[in-house]
């Protein structure tokens, strides 16, 4: 029958190939089993490190007949499992290989084959499953389509080292993001491949590894019970992290030593193990550097460096130990020596793989000094200090490929968090106008690391924050605090204070404008209490100095103090209502700003309840409010004194001036003053 | 005595101390670097006394430096160095100095200075001198000035030095971490050299920079460190980093490239096996390995057989036998060898006094097989069960002489012996050393007058040396021991490991260690001892024969010397010179001969294999002579299963 079938497929390309092609695949279908079986082992032979074979093989359609006699119940065991193999050497070839592969269902067929009794069989599907899901072009979830599979793989695992060794290969392979690591962990792929670990073949015990570190990867649940979980997993009766440093010791093979680094950093990321402990202090951390070293190759310095950055990113103290281990920030400065101008000369074969990694090292590079980087200034200056650091930087933020240019602006951002470098470096590289660029037209991801960074080279003593703002800023931020993303909005906000403080009118006026009213209430009634506090503290620094709060009051008078009703009368914390009383106080120091708190008896009347609020904070900032209202040198002090004391605001002065707290009593006593004089 | 003797035999660093962190220390040490002779290269212990400048105070075995100057200036520097240099062998060497104590400036400077290096300094300002400083973290490298290289370091810290003796570089770690290469051009040969006249140079060029020391150097009052040798274990993972290098040594030994010459390699392999079977006479062995491998041996299967029959006769410790065929099977061999054949009477002797030897086992019943060899030997001798009651008798005072036996005349120097060397404790029977001399001298000795000496010991041995008519001086030197036997420093025949003396016994119904708890001398026979001493007489006239044919022989003396030493005990097997006794000491006689046969055949007197593993070790010894440090990972045993 399908011999009937595929007769006109094969008719149509009959002419493309060599006839000794076709003879294999036409022996497929010889009528005597004994001859297809021979015909195949020969197909075997034939196609072994033969590209061109396998693709006229492919072509005559010799799949999609395999694939039938190895689905075949009344196919022999040996003929399905030479099948098999065939179908594994034929995967081994070219991407288009694989792909053919798949059109033809192939995994279905494979998965379908594992559930056969006979072990060599199960294990050539194996072997033939594993060297296609290996390949870059098969969607892992074609693994995870029926429920079974897995826990059918997981029994498999018992049988021999080679399912061992392939079942590992394509979990850790096929295991991307979350979804996949709680299926598998759900499986109980922890206890089932732990005692892999200590295996006699390298290989097994390598592809276990492999399984952990792609397993424990960002993903706290699998990182915490390969140390404790429940039930604590044993191997030789060790806990695996013990396993893992062993594995990391200096006589092992790299790739072993630097995948059980990775399983130790995602452990020590995820809290299962200490930043200080040992193993992270004195094996992990010198073992990623290592990896960073010039020996290394350079698929394994860029795996090192990004894992390195991963695991000191947040301890200040693992971030001080790398900086001075075995020179990493001078070794670091290698990574942007790629592609090296001996490759171009001496060696097209070398300058292509230079080429193709170059990216990916400075990347890598740029991540790791982003890590270290990010809390200590000692650590900042040398960084800062390596050779042409600054111009590498520049240049990585106008990098066509994302990655780096990402890469390149969390580095920035890290060092942006200098004063010192704000001053000096910063200035002398005019890093501000790249930064500007990547701004416009980023991805989220790039945009929000780079407003970021501009925050803080929009602060007050940073030289940069002038010409920043000549070139258009004050609009880009208030576009970002639109963004649907809260990490944008809060940066956009957060850029504007950082703006506002001590400028002067102008700007002020520009930011009020760009931000219009609406946003600006939009924003103070964001769900996110960090927009809402950074929105204030804009406020905050819009309203200072008398002439700015009266004008400002002047035109956004009346929206200003029905916003700053609403916070007062809303359910916010302490720091936002302080914040919010601080803006009174502000707008209590203009000369025509007061007469809109004077004539607002709704105002007045939260003020004098924030004065006997039982928070000290929040009653410090009402008096200061007050102070600000009662003080005599100004015109129509008297007036205002009087209202207050009607109000009964007098009497709350006195009992504070008798307070325990040496700031309201002082506060209270000021106050008081006012009214004497 | 046997204390004494114990004690000495180890020798070196025991012997210094046996406190339990000396101990510790030692342990460490010989596990950190195994191919280090210590005996030739010792190993820093501690900073030295004497190379220091006198601003440098050293307390708690010399291990703790504090300064004592008066700090003005960098002219008030002082520096002190260990006690011996980094021995290349170490292939990677490694100390720790603890920061007691900053002082008022910290201005330390810790590393490595050559010989003669001026101790005014701190370590890295002067030429062949190299120092990490702590007040600026800067590394000087034979220079004034220094060079960016680290963190600073101060009280509390814990600083490393690590020289890599393999690539010549230097690191430092601070607290446990690796700071990174410090030196790269240390001053030590870099590499092995094809050309004679290169190495030769830098084999001078090594003898004049290298030896580089341990060095800690203080400048303000108040400064103190303690260096860590090996006398705790290290902060930093040092044994990891050794591993790297083993692997890395041995990784570039197994991916040695031996070219497009593959089948030449095979067949060279299979000749050193089929070559080394046959030598050793494992005659059936050899000849499947030759049919398997479709190769031919070179030598006939009898005359494999007829080594391997006189070997076995050697092992088993019936030398006279042994010698006996060997003369038969190989007439004109031990003629022209006077040397071996001396070394093989020698050690006959030995065998008498263990009781293995043929010439004695005929007095006793137990050897059906010399009993056929020597058709025409005595009545069967008492049996050893029934002297048991005697020498308990006679022995109750002193349980392990077991001297029962022995003739009257033997007996008694014996037994005063005996009370003599447990005088100390208890002796109630002891003759005064000189009755004792007398006495054995009354026996026989006309001419030992002349070695009336002072010390006890000596005077034991001459008691029973004069037996043999002993007229040269040089004898009165105290027994001594030679842990491996005279015959391995004398010449390079190969000792075969691989023999195992109760297999090649056991067609032999006894073995004399076996069966009785309580070894004697010669069996414990008394007409076997008898023939003993005459064989001694024998030995030492054709002793005198020889020096009178060929001159002096120190070794002939030196194997005589000790051969006899062995009577000056009661209890042979557990004195100095005891060694002898032990059946693997019949080994290298038995190589020596095996050698001398097959030399006479015109075959190699040595294996190939053995060959090319003796040039192995040779090469290792000279690479740590010379400075080359990779000789330490690349140990011949690492490779022998």
């Amino acid at each position: 029958m399908a011999c009937v079938l595929e007769a006109p497929l094969r008719m149509s390309v009959l002419s493309e190939v060599t006839a000794s092609s076709r003879h294999y695949v036409d022996r497929l279908f010889d009528l005597d089993p004994q001859k297809v079986l021979q015909g195949v082992i020969d197909m075997k032979n034939a196609v072994i490190g033969n590209n061109k074979q396998k693709a006229n093989l492919i072509v005559l359609g010799a799949v999609p007949r395999l694939l039938y006699l190895l689905q075949q119940e009344t196919s022999s065991t040996e003929l399905r499992t030479e099948c098999a193999v065939v179908l594994g050497s034929l995967a081994m070839g070219t991407e288009n290989n694989v792909k053919s592969l798949l059109d033809c269902h192939i995994i279905p067929a494979l998965l379908q084959g594992l559930l056969s009794p006979d072990l060599k069989f199960i294990e050539a599907c194996l072997r033939c499953l594993r060297t296609i899901f290996i390949s870059p072009v098969t969607p892992e979830d074609l693994l995870y389509t029926d429920a079974t599979v897995i826990s059918h793989l997981m029994a498999l695992l018992s049988r021999s080292r080679y399912t061992q060794e392939y079942i590992c290969q394509i979990f850790s392979h096929c295991c991307k993001g979350p979804d996949h690591q709680t299926i598998l962990f759900n499986h109980g792929a922890v206890q089932n491949i732990a005692h892999l670990l200590v295996s006699t073949s390298y290989k097994v015990r390598m592809q276990a590894l492999k399984c952990f570190s792609v397993l424990a990867f960002e993903n706290p649940q699998v990182s915490m019970t390969l140390v404790n979980g429940k039930h604590k997993v044993l191997v030789d009766g060790e806990l695996l992290p013990q396993i893992f440093v062993k594995m990391l010791q200096r006589d092992k093979p790299v790739e072993m030593q630097l995948t059980s680094a990775k399983c130790l950093t995602s452990m020590c990321r995820a809290g299962a193990i200490r930043t200080d402990d040992s193993c992270i202090v004195l094996k992990t951390l010198p073992c990623l550097v290592r990896m960073c070293s010039k020996e290394r190759l350079l698929e394994e310095r860029v795996e090192g460096a990004e894992t390195l950055a991963y695991l000191i990113e947040t301890d200040v103290e693992l971030q001080r130990i790398a900086s001075i281990t075995d020179h990493l920030i001078v070794m670091l400065a290698d990574y942007f020596k790629y592609p090296s101008s001996v490759s171009a000369i001496t060696d097209i074969k070398r300058l292509d793989h230079d080429l193709k990694h170059a990216h990916e090292l400075r990347q890598a590079a740029f991540k790791l000094y982003a890590s270290l980087g990010a809390n200590d200034e000692d650590i900042r200056k040398k960084i800062i200090e390596t050779e042409n650091m600054m111009d590498r930087i520049v240049n990585g933020l106008s990098e066509s490929s994302i990655k780096v240019r990402l890469a390149a602006v969390r580095c920035l951002h890290s060092l942006s968090r200098s004063v010192q470098q704000l001053r000096t470096s910063f200035q002398d590289h005019a890093v501000w106008k790249p930064l500007m660029k990547v701004l416009q037209n980023a991805p989220n991801e790039i945009l929000v690391v780079a407003s970021s960074t501009l925050c803080n080279l929009l602060l007050e003593f940073s030289p940069s924050k002038e010409p920043i703002l000549e070139s258009g800023a004050i609009e880009l931020l208030c576009s970002l605090t639109q963004s649907e993303n809260l990490a944008l909005r809060v940066n956009g906000i957060w850029a504007l204070m950082n703006v506002a403080f001590q400028a002067e009118q102008k700007i002020k006026s520009d930011i009020l404008r760009g931000l219009s009213t609406e946003q600006l209430f939009q924003l103070l009634s964001d769900s996110d209490v960090n927009v809402l506090m950074k929105t204030l503290g804009l406020l905050r620094n819009l309203l200072s100095t008398r002439p700015h709060i009266d004008h400002i009051m002047s035109t956004h008078g009346k929206q200003i103090m029905q916003a700053v009703t609403l916070i007062l009368e809303g359910e916010h914390n302490i720091e936002v209502k302080e914040q919010t009383l601080c803006i009174l106080a502000n707008i209590a120091d203009g000369t025509t700003a007061k007469e809109l708190i004077m004539t607002n008896d709704d105002i007045l009347q939260k003020i004098k309840y924030y004065m006997s609020h039982s928070n000290a904070k929040l009653q410090l900032a009402a008096m200061f409010c007050i102070s600000n209202l009662v003080w005599n040198e100004e015109e129509g002090s008297q007036e205002r004194q009087d209202k207050l004391r009607d109000m009964g605001i007098v009497d709350i002065l006195h009992k504070l001036s008798q307070s325990s707290d040496p700031n309201l009593c002082d506060k209270a006593k000021t106050a008081l003053q006012q009214y004497l004089a | 005595m046997a204390d004494a003797g114990a004690g000495s035999l180890h020798g070196g660093d025991s012997a210094l101390s046996c406190l339990p962190e000396e101990q510790e220390l030692s342990q460490r040490l010989r596990r950190l670097y195994p191919a280090v002779n210590q005996e030739e290269t010792p190993l820093p212990r501690s900073w030295s006394p004497k190379d220091k400048y006198n601003y440098i105070g050293l307390s708690q075995g010399n291990l703790r430096v504090h300064y004592k100057g008066h700090g003005k200036n960098h002219k008030d520097a002082a520096s002190v160095r260990a006690t011996h240099p980094i021995p290349a062998a170490c292939g990677i060497y490694y100390f720790e100095v603890k920061i007691v104590s900053k002082g008022r400036d910290g201005y330390m400077g810790i590393g490595l200075s050559a010989q003669g290096v001026n101790m005014n300094r701190l370590p890295g300002w002067d030429k062949h001198s190299y120092g990490y400083h702590g007040d600026d973290g800067h590394s000087f490298c034979s220079s004034g000035t220094g060079q960016p290289y680290g963190p600073t370091f101060t009280t509390g810290d814990v600083i490393g030095c690590c020289v890599n003796l393999i690539n010549n570089t230097c690191f430092y770690t601070k607290n446990g971490h690796s700071l990174g290469i410090a030196f790269t051009d240390l001053p030590l040969p870099a590499m092995i050299s094809n050309q004679f006249m290169e190495l030769l140079q830098e084999y001078i060029q090594h003898l004049f920079k290298s030896n580089l020391y341990p060095t800690v150097g203080l400048q303000t009052p108040g400064e103190i460190v303690d260096a860590n040798f090996g006398q705790q274990p290290f902060v930093f993972d040092i044994e990891d980093y050794m591993r790297e290098w083993r692997a890395k040594i041995q990784g570039t030994i197994k991916r040695f490239p031996i070219g497009d010459r593959l089948g030449e390699w095979q067949a060279m392999l299979q000749n050193m096996v089929s070559s080394y079977l046959v030598h050793h006479g494992y005659c059936s062995t050899a000849a499947a390995f030759a049919r398997i491998t479709d190769t031919t041996i070179q030598e006939e299967q009898t005359s494999i057989k007829n080594r391997q029959r006189i070997q076995k006769l050697v092992l088993a410790g019936r030398v006279g036998e042994a010698i006996e065929a060997t003369q038969q099977l190989y007439p004109g061999l031990l003629e022209h060898n006077p040397n071996l054949l001396f070394m093989l009477k020698c050690r006959q002797f030995v065998e008498m006094v263990n009781g293995t030897d043929s010439e004695v086992r005929c007095f006793s019943a137990r050897s059906p097989r010399s009993q056929d060899s020597y058709p025409g030997s005595p009545n069967l001798s008492p049996r050893r069960g029934s002297n048991n009651s005697h020498v308990h008798s006679t022995g109750a005072d002193s349980p392990t002489c077991s001297n029962g036996v022995l003739s009257t005349k033997i007996k008694q120097s014996c037994s005063k012996y005996q009370a003599l060397s447990s005088s100390s404790s208890s002796s109630s029977s002891s003759s005064p050393s000189s009755v004792n001399y007398s006495e054995s001298n009354s026996t026989d000795s006309t001419k030992s007058q002349q070695h009336s000496s002072t010390s006890n010991q000596e005077t034991r041995h001459l008691a029973f040396l004069s037996f043999f008519y002993l007229s040269d001086s040089e004898m009165e030197m105290e027994a001594e021991h030679y842990p491996n036997g005279v015959l391995e420093n004398s010449s390079t025949r190969i000792m075969n490991g691989t023999y195992k003396h109760e297999e090649i016994l056991q067609t032999d119904e006894s073995s004399m260690e076996d069966n009785c708890p309580q070894r004697q001398l010669c069996g414990g026979n008394h007409a076997a001892t008898e023939r003993m001493i005459q064989f001694g007489r024998e030995l030492q006239t054709l002793s005198e024969q020889l020096c009178r044919e060929y001159g002096k022989n120190t070794m002939h003396k030196k194997m005589l010397q000790d051969a006899f030493s062995l009577l000056a005990y009661s209890d042979p097997w557990n004195c100095p010179v005891g060694q002898q006794l032990d059946p693997i000491q019949r080994e290298p006689v038995c190589a020596a001969l095996n050698s001398a046969i097959l030399e006479s055949q015109n075959l190699p007197k040595q294996p190939p294999l053995m060959l090319a593993l003796g040039q192995a070790s040779e090469c290792l010894r000279l690479m740590a002579r010379v400075g080359l440090g990779s000789c330490s990972f690349a140990r011949v045993d690492d490779y022998l299963h």
